[in-house]
């Protein structure tokens, strides 16, 4: 059982409450009241979390965000592995994105494929002044001589680019005809756009709508013969191998995944993409966008899909299946019934090891609501969740489809909001990222990355979920955790507990 | 079905099962459009080739694995050696999310650091109101005892000023009138995070000893017995200045170190989570301007700040990460020199130690070729270590190094026999040094965790020494410096040579006779 007592759901809204009250008293006036609508206690029957959100972050304050390029390369483009993206602009972004979300692909790194490496027009005082844009025509030469077989190339723009006015759409439309129609993107996913990483991910889907699918001439055929049961998996970056451990079932149902987005992707499977007869959404808030122009441009119906946990697994599964025929259907009811025991092993030598234990997320993406479920099977409760850079339409589905009466939410938590709950609240088990990890681990509280999955993963499909299962426990159950306090430090035990 | 729950598979061995195998050459026959394999292989080899080095190093525009970082991420590491200082990164938020994460990866400690999140409007109208409510938000959440400031290229490239933000946030209230807020422009676009670790040093000196941007009286120098120790850009900072501080004690010596984030980057677990942890009081960097002389022990991280102190009347040393005996040597007769104070036989055993571990472990090392990349200083220090080992620093090459640092190592190859051959790559990536390993093979490669594609494409054994180390735990409680310090560099290459000869001979009936148990 968890540390906390149990509480009825009316003392756990009121402590909430005033949990949230008290955070914001530290904050200056003007900042507490805009602070305060990003923080709330969930009400049941509610159609959002209650919480305003993708509004700019407050200066000066700890946010865990990041920025429109790290939307765009680190999360969108950067995992297409047959292409080179150049980090455009100084050393730094491209320095720091490198090879770290793990976005698992096959190839020969160098050769065919480029995903764990850096390439940087390295900005120089003098490009700031003059210009990138000669520069840039010249690394587009220098990368058809040194990587000839790459597919094709991005641009993806730092900071500096939209400063100082360069026209990479110009330099890369004029390579692109030198070099007999690759594919060059331009992608303008400066960091001070918007007010964190989800810019980029949409800027990232326009620029695929506009530079890749807008160039394939409506007479193309496809590279292979069309199937009824095509799909793509969209927004699944392949973290530790999710996108491999997902795909599996899919194609284990009967179905064929024509592309894989974008973990381990590449370009012809973008190309491909149009051609699907259902596009499967996991990310919905970093590929909503092309989706949405999918249906509308091609008539490609899109559906959202969780594939943490066997009981989301399951029916997603079947969510998928019911876009097909009886085959499908009784694909995925074979699919289910044939990974049933492994779920039923990893839960029960699992389950008794974490039943009743409290989770508190901050995540972006889709995590802060879809490895709830995940969490359940487990016997486990989440307590407290947050997106770093969600929308009204993620809190939407967080309030109507996931979390619990009572819940705290808490939308781009600060560094220190996050600690004061964390506090207060004593979960078993924080799930975020490294910028929190060690924060909690000094306090003694467990942690698990849910972004990178630390070291580890897959964490999706029923492979995956043996590894979280097995995560989870090792984390909150390590022996560790018993001795962070000195035992001369700690406070003597009742009387009674010694006797036992 | 590969998964178990009785023996859960992690992925590397999950994708290996022939479920996952099958679906993986599927897809890629299928969807991805893949080049032929014969054409892969004809230019994998043809990247090996002297041909492709020379056209490899005859790039002018595009560079490749870069083996430096940007100026703010030097800034913030010195920041956070201050007492009770929060890093306040003017510019877009990103950047910060970027340091920070960064820096705990390699420390495996929380980094704290915050920013003044601009986005387009003030790309626009400039980012003063960022600064103002930025500078307040930070004073009174986190409770800094000084905020030092730098800035990220967006800020630079729109030419926010930072005195005069800074100066204006004052004057409307975000923190009181006399309250410390030293800053450095850091343009990402200029040097390294080496130089970004300079400015922002000598930004927070000189606010301390020059007046604080106009508020106070400049100070002035009363001479003293003290020194003043600054560590520059270190990805071993926990385990060095720990190192550093027991060598002063032993000698008795009075210091102040600048920037001593020694246990910011090393918290103990025990319930408890400081943002701030240790460092240079505020009243000690003021202070450090009456010390007798002030000994930087990497020269390029420094180049601004030394001169910068050596005009305020003190003596100013620097040395380039010295590792082993020569430079430890040299650091501790300066020390002597300058403090007056006796080496200690208790140091002077420490030295017989290291050099008694040498010659029970030369053999094993001279003679070999060693390939090295790092900053600046870094690979000075350990190319003449490895020429005093009797190895050879066959290239030496830094992406953030200049001419000046390419004339130093050159100097450093001509006072040994070993370095005739040894060349030095200024202004060079990680892809050139791929070519190099290819077309002038080594040994041994020494170089951060990025040097892990190098080792699997190459073939050359790698040596982690360096920032970043992401891929290996605790190197940095681990010092360099000092006579025990060399002894670690030392044990750490003896490891791998020994681990590789192992490797080597421990096939069963065809080279096993050499697999020995006492190497």
């Amino acid at each position: 059982m968890s540390v906390t007592e149990k509480q009825s759901v009316a003392e756990i809204k009121a402590r909430n409450k005033e949990l949230i009250a008290e955070v914001l008293k530290v904050y200056p006036e003007k900042t507490a009241k805009r602070r305060a609508k990003h923080l709330n206690v969930h009400e049941n029957g509610k159609s959002d979390c209650g919480v305003k959100s993708n509004i700019k972050s407050i200066p000066g304050v700890m946010t865990i965000r990041g920025c429109a390029y790290a939307g765009s390369k680190g999360v969108v483009w950067g995992p297409i592995k047959d292409m080179i993206h150049i980090s455009h602009g100084p050393v730094g972004c491209g320095q720091y994105s490198w090879a770290a979300r793990r976005n698992y692909y096959i190839g020969t790194t160098g050769i065919d494929t480029f995903v764990t490496m850096q390439f940087t027009s390295d900005f120089q005082e003098k490009d700031i002044v003059f210009g990138g844009d000669k520069k840039l025509a010249k690394i587009m030469d220098e990368i058809q001589d040194l990587f000839p077989l790459n597919n094709g190339i991005t641009v993806q723009s730092e900071c500096p680019i939209g400063l100082i006015g360069d026209d990479i759409e110009a330099v890369s439309k004029v390579k692109s005809k030198e070099y007999d129609g690759k594919t060059i993107v331009p992608v303008r996913c400066e960091g001070f756009r918007g007010v964190s990483q989800s810019l980029g991910h949409h800027i990232a889907n326009d620029a695929i709508r506009d530079w890749v699918f807008d160039k394939i001439p409506a007479d193309a055929a496809p590279r292979f013969e069309p199937s009824d049961y095509d799909v793509a998996i969209i927004g699944d970056y392949n973290i530790g191998g999710d996108a491999w451990s997902s795909r599996i079932l899919l194609e284990e149902m009967g179905l064929r995944v024509i592309a894989q987005w974008s973990g381990d992707g590449s370009l012809a499977e973008l190309e491909a993409t149009p051609k699907a007869k259902l596009n499967v959404l996991h990310c919905y808030r970093s590929m909503n966008y092309i989706s949405r122009h999918m249906e509308e441009k091609y008539n490609i119906p899109w559906c959202e899909y969780n594939f943490f946990g066997p009981s989301k697994i399951a029916e997603s599964l079947r969510k998928i299946a019911s876009f097909f025929d009886d085959k499908i259907k009784e694909g995925a009811e074979r699919v289910i019934a044939k990974y049933q025991p492994l779920m039923d092993a990893v839960i029960a030598k699992y389950r008794p090891r974490l039943e009743g234990k409290t989770v508190m997320l901050f995540v972006g993406g889709l995590r802060p609501r879809h490895v709830i479920g995940a969490y359940e099977d487990l016997g486990m409760e989440v307590v407290g969740t947050g997106y770093e850079f969600g929308h009204n339409d993620d809190y939407q589905r967080t309030a109507q489809h996931y979390v619990k009466d009572g819940t705290l939410i808490y939308d781009d938590v600060t560094g220190y909001e996050f600690e004061k709950f964390v506090e207060k609240v004593q979960p078993d088990l924080v799930g975020s990222g490294i910028k929190e990890k060690y924060v909690f681990q000094k306090m003694g509280v467990p942690f698990r990355q849910m972004h990178s999955w630390d070291y580890s993963g897959p964490y999706h499909g029923y492979d995956g979920f043996a590894i979280f299962a097995r995560d989870m426990d090792m984390a909150i159950n390590s022996p560790v955790w018993k001795m962070a306090k000195a035992p001369w430090k700690q406070a003597p035990k009742p009387l009674l507990q010694a006797a036992e | 079905m590969t998964q178990s729950a009785e023996h859960v598979l992690d992925h590397f061995e999950l994708f290996r099962g022939p479920e996952y195998q099958q679906m993986l050459a599927n897809k890629k026959k299928m969807f991805e459009n893949p080049r032929d394999p014969a054409e892969v292989e004809r230019i994998r080899e043809w990247a090996k080739t002297p041909e492709y080095r020379e056209k490899n190093f005859a790039r002018e525009a595009l560079t490749v694995n870069p083996a430096k970082a940007c100026q703010p991420l030097g800034a913030v590491f010195v920041a956070v050696g201050f007492e009770g200082t929060m890093p306040f990164v003017h510019g877009s938020q990103g950047c910060v999310a970027y340091y920070r994460s960064h820096l705990s990866r390699h420390f495996k400690e929380p980094s704290s650091c915050v920013s003044s999140s601009m986005t387009e409007d003030a790309a626009v109208f400039g980012g003063l109101n960022n600064m103002i409510d930025g500078l307040a938000n930070t004073y009174s959440m986190y409770k800094p005892k000084m905020i030092a400031v730098s800035t990220t290229c967006m800020a630079e490239v729109i030419g926010d000023d930072l005195n005069a933000f800074i100066k204006t946030s004052k004057e409307k209230g975000s923190v009181p009138a006399e309250y410390d807020v030293p800053f450095a422009h850091t343009p990402a676009f200029v040097g390294s995070h080496v130089t970004g670790y300079d400015n922002a040093l000598k930004g927070i000196i000189e606010h301390f000893w020059d007046g604080k941007a106009g508020t106070a009286p400049k100070l002035e120098r009363v001479p003293n017995e003290k020194i003043n120790f600054i560590g520059g850009f270190d990805g071993y900072t926990v385990g060095n200045l720990r190192e550093i501080k027991r060598i002063f004690k032993t000698m008795g010596i009075d210091y102040t170190i600048l920037g001593d984030n020694e246990n910011v980057f090393d918290t103990p677990t025990d319930g408890e989570f400081r943002m701030y942890a240790g460092g240079t009081t505020l009243e000690d960097a003021a202070n450090a301007i009456h010390a007798k002389a002030t000994i930087s022990m990497q020269e390029y991280c420094t180049e601004k700040t030394l001169p910068m102190i050596g005009n305020h009347g003190q003596e100013v040393v620097a040395f380039n990460h010295p590792v082993g005996v020569t430079g430890t040597d040299a650091f501790i007769m300066a020390l002597s020199r300058i403090t007056g104070k006796e080496i200690p036989e208790e140091i002077a055993l420490e030295r017989g130690r290291l050099v008694d571990a040498i010659a029970d472990s030369s053999a094993h090392i001279h003679g070999k070729k060693f390939a090295i990349y790092g900053d600046p200083d870094l690979c000075l220090g350990l190319a003449a270590f490895l020429l005093e080992l009797g190895a050879e620093p066959t290239h030496v090459l830094a992406t953030n190094g200049n001419k000046h640092w390419a004339e130093k190592v050159q100097a450093v190859f001509d006072s040994s026999p070993f370095g005739k051959n040894c060349h030095v790559y200024p202004g060079k990536d990680l892809w050139h040094m791929r070519s190099l390993l290819f077309t002038e093979p080594v040994d041994f490669l020494i170089g951060n965790t990025y040097g892990k594609y190098l080792e699997r494409d190459t073939g050359t054994p790698l040596i982690r020494i360096g920032f970043p180390i992401f891929d290996r735990h605790h190197k940095h409680r681990y010092p360099v410096w000092g006579y025990q310090g060399g002894l670690n560099v030392l044990v750490t290459i003896l490891d791998k040579i020994f681990d590789e000869i192992d490797r080597n001979t421990n096939v069963p009936a065809k080279s096993d006779y050499s697999f020995d148990i006492i190497r």
